[in-house]
């Protein structure tokens, strides 16, 4: 590459950087934003001239955000936790126990991951309303617990272990559940990570769901709690940015400290080049 | 994973399995222990929904009562629904702007961000940023940047463009063009990732004859990279179409939970949401919205499978 093509290069990697990236620094020094700063300034302010934190107590003061925080990570321990545990199972039964009706059932699941959610959310709202679910956590987290998805991918997973290493321990005398815990499911720990991250993101961020199923603001979880967020402060744009950092922390500190999982999630998302 | 990890070693069986010493036989139930959750929650909470889904869009039911079998009105009424009509438009307007952008503008920043070094690291870490965040948050930054009085609006003002604030968020066009701008904001990253996944599986080889031919970085990039993940452009295709399709939580936060004033913004899932939610919800007519919406949906996958069989013979 010559000089001023790196250049150019450089150049629209800064650009899309400060397009992608721009709006989150923007929100950060919004919320950091005193009473002191002219919000309207022209031309605009990046920095704050009078920075504060008050805006963060203002806004835990006035909306019971760690109440919403607490209740998202309830609903997403439950989603995780079921998603991990049932997909593994049923990924193991599916790609290395030999039965009747195995291809049925995995057609099921293919089925399954076909089927828009949006199309099916009143049916499955009355559902949960029937069953005297309606307006709790458990309700929210119940339908994504195990997703069809992951259950495909833990059996992709499982599918690559060598038959030899399963053998081997049948032929001593190992039980199905011996050959699983101990043979298989070590195996597959990174597709589970996997499964965990992408759950907890999903459960964590959901908007659609929680809206329908919970009517009550001491359940609300944090898409929710934030959604009303504009209403409340709908005048004071530090109070909602401050809000939304609030929101994004966690999520961005599960993405640091996890990274490299998320890139290989992706690839591993059955999409083949 | 490619690489197994140490097998730990398996404890002697405390009890012999039946029949002694020798390979065990597992019971015919084993399987269906390990399947039972998963089977569980997906039958009741997809697949049944699912049926009941198509079972309700021939009644006139509503929340509090389970309603009739009336054929096939609800979809005659659907056709001279207003703001079905309204909803229909927006969504599959929604498709056709968002979805070349999604092909496109993700395979040129997979191939600016391919490579080593910890400065393109950085950028690709940057630019996947607002995938991981959900359309509330996205939502709402971008409510604040476009605000009558947000960034944008004070940036084109201190530049003298306009005299008056765009109506970004109130204007018919332009709050649907500020949602699309909003969801393909989001969604770049996702599909760079996926690009550089399927980039790792072209040739180097050909790279290198295409550089011996004299061709530079841009001519390099159309005629080994572009084609080399053809498939992969499909897939994004077919992806990015659902999920505009499905489009809400950018519409619905940016016109502040309302679809845009007298609902001109409604999408057909907030159309579902509006109809089949609260105490007036109408859960059949709901029902046959969803309907089109999974057939819509479904054709998009078939044209997909059709165009992708036709490609492997």
């Amino acid at each position: 590459m010559t000089r001023g093509q790196k250049a150019l290069r450089y150049g629209v990697l800064l650009g899309f950087f400060l397009l992608l990236a721009g709006p989150l620094l923007w929100q950060l020094s919004l919320s950091l934003k005193g009473a002191g700063d002219d919000l309207y300034a022209q031309p605009p302010q990046l920095v704050p001239s009078d920075p504060t934190l008050g805006n963060y107590s203002d806004v835990l003061d006035r909306v019971p955000v760690l109440r919403y925080v607490a209740n998202s990570g309830l609903v997403a321990l439950m989603v995780v936790g079921g998603n991990v545990i049932g997909a593994t199972l049923a990924g193991y039964a599916l790609a290395r126990m030999k039965f009747r009706f195995r291809g049925l059932v995995t057609g099921l699941f293919v089925v399954a991951l076909l089927v828009p959610i949006e199309s099916i959310i009143i049916a499955q709202f009355l559902l949960v309303r029937s069953s005297g679910l309606a307006d709790t956590l458990l309700g929210v987290a119940l339908p994504t617990c195990v997703a069809a998805l992951n259950v495909l991918l833990m059996r992709n997973a499982f599918q690559a272990i060598p038959p030899e290493l399963e053998e081997a321990a049948r032929v001593d005398g190992a039980g199905v559940w011996r050959r699983f815990w101990y043979i298989c499911a070590p195996q597959v720990r990174g597709v589970m990570t996997v499964v965990a991250i992408f759950s907890f993101v999903g459960a964590w961020n959901d908007f659609l769901w929680p809206l329908i199923v919970l009517s009550s603001e001491e359940n609300y979880t944090l898409t929710l709690g934030l959604n009303r967020l504009r209403g409340t402060f709908f005048s004071d744009p530090r109070l909602i940015a401050a809000g939304t950092i609030i929101a994004l922390a966690p999520i961005i500190a599960v993405f640091a400290l996890l990274q490299r999982y998320f890139f290989r999630g992706l690839q591993a998302g059955g999409i083949k080049g | 994973m490619s690489t197994p990890t140490l097998v730990k070693p398996v404890p002697p069986p405390t009890r012999q399995g039946r029949g002694g010493v020798g390979r065990t036989h597992d019971r015919w139930w084993a399987p269906w222990l390990f399947l039972a959750p998963a089977l569980g929650i997906v039958v009741t909470f997809i697949l049944f929904p699912f049926v009941n889904t198509l079972a309700l869009s021939v009644t006139d039911a509503t929340l509090l009562k389970p309603g009739h079998f009336i054929g096939v009105d609800n979809f005659v009424r659907l056709w001279d629904d207003e703001r079905f009509r309204t909803a229909m438009t927006n969504s599959l307007l929604y498709v056709v702007c968002v979805v070349p952008v999604m092909v496109a503008a993700p395979l040129v920043l997979a191939a600016l961000v391919n490579g080593g070094g910890r400065l393109l690291g950085f950028f690709r870490t940057a630019y996947y940023l607002p995938v991981i965040m959900s359309s509330v948050i996205v939502g709402l930054i971008w409510t604040n940047l476009l605000d009558q009085r947000g960034l944008v609006n004070e940036v084109l003002r201190w530049l003298s463009l306009v005299n008056e604030p765009v109506g970004f968020l109130s204007d018919r066009w332009l709050t649907l063009f500020s949602a699309m701008l909003v969801t393909i904001w989001s969604g770049l990253g996702y599909y760079m990732v996926i690009y550089l996944a399927a980039m790792a599986n072209i040739d180097q080889d050909l790279y290198d004859a295409a550089s011996v031919d004299g061709a530079g970085p841009v001519r390099r990039f159309l005629n080994v990279t572009a084609p080399g993940v053809r498939s992969t452009s499909a897939l994004i295709g077919l992806f990015s179409s659902v999920a505009a399709f499905r489009v809400f939580g950018e519409v619905y936060v940016l016109t502040g939970g309302t679809g845009g004033l007298g609902g001109q913004n409604v999408t057909v899932t907030m159309l579902i949401q509006q109809e089949g939610t609260g105490l007036q919800a109408e859960t059949g007519y709901a029902g046959a919205i969803s309907v089109v919406m999974f057939v819509v949906l479904g054709g998009l996958l078939a044209g997909q499978l059709w165009y992708q069989n036709r490609g492997e013979r």
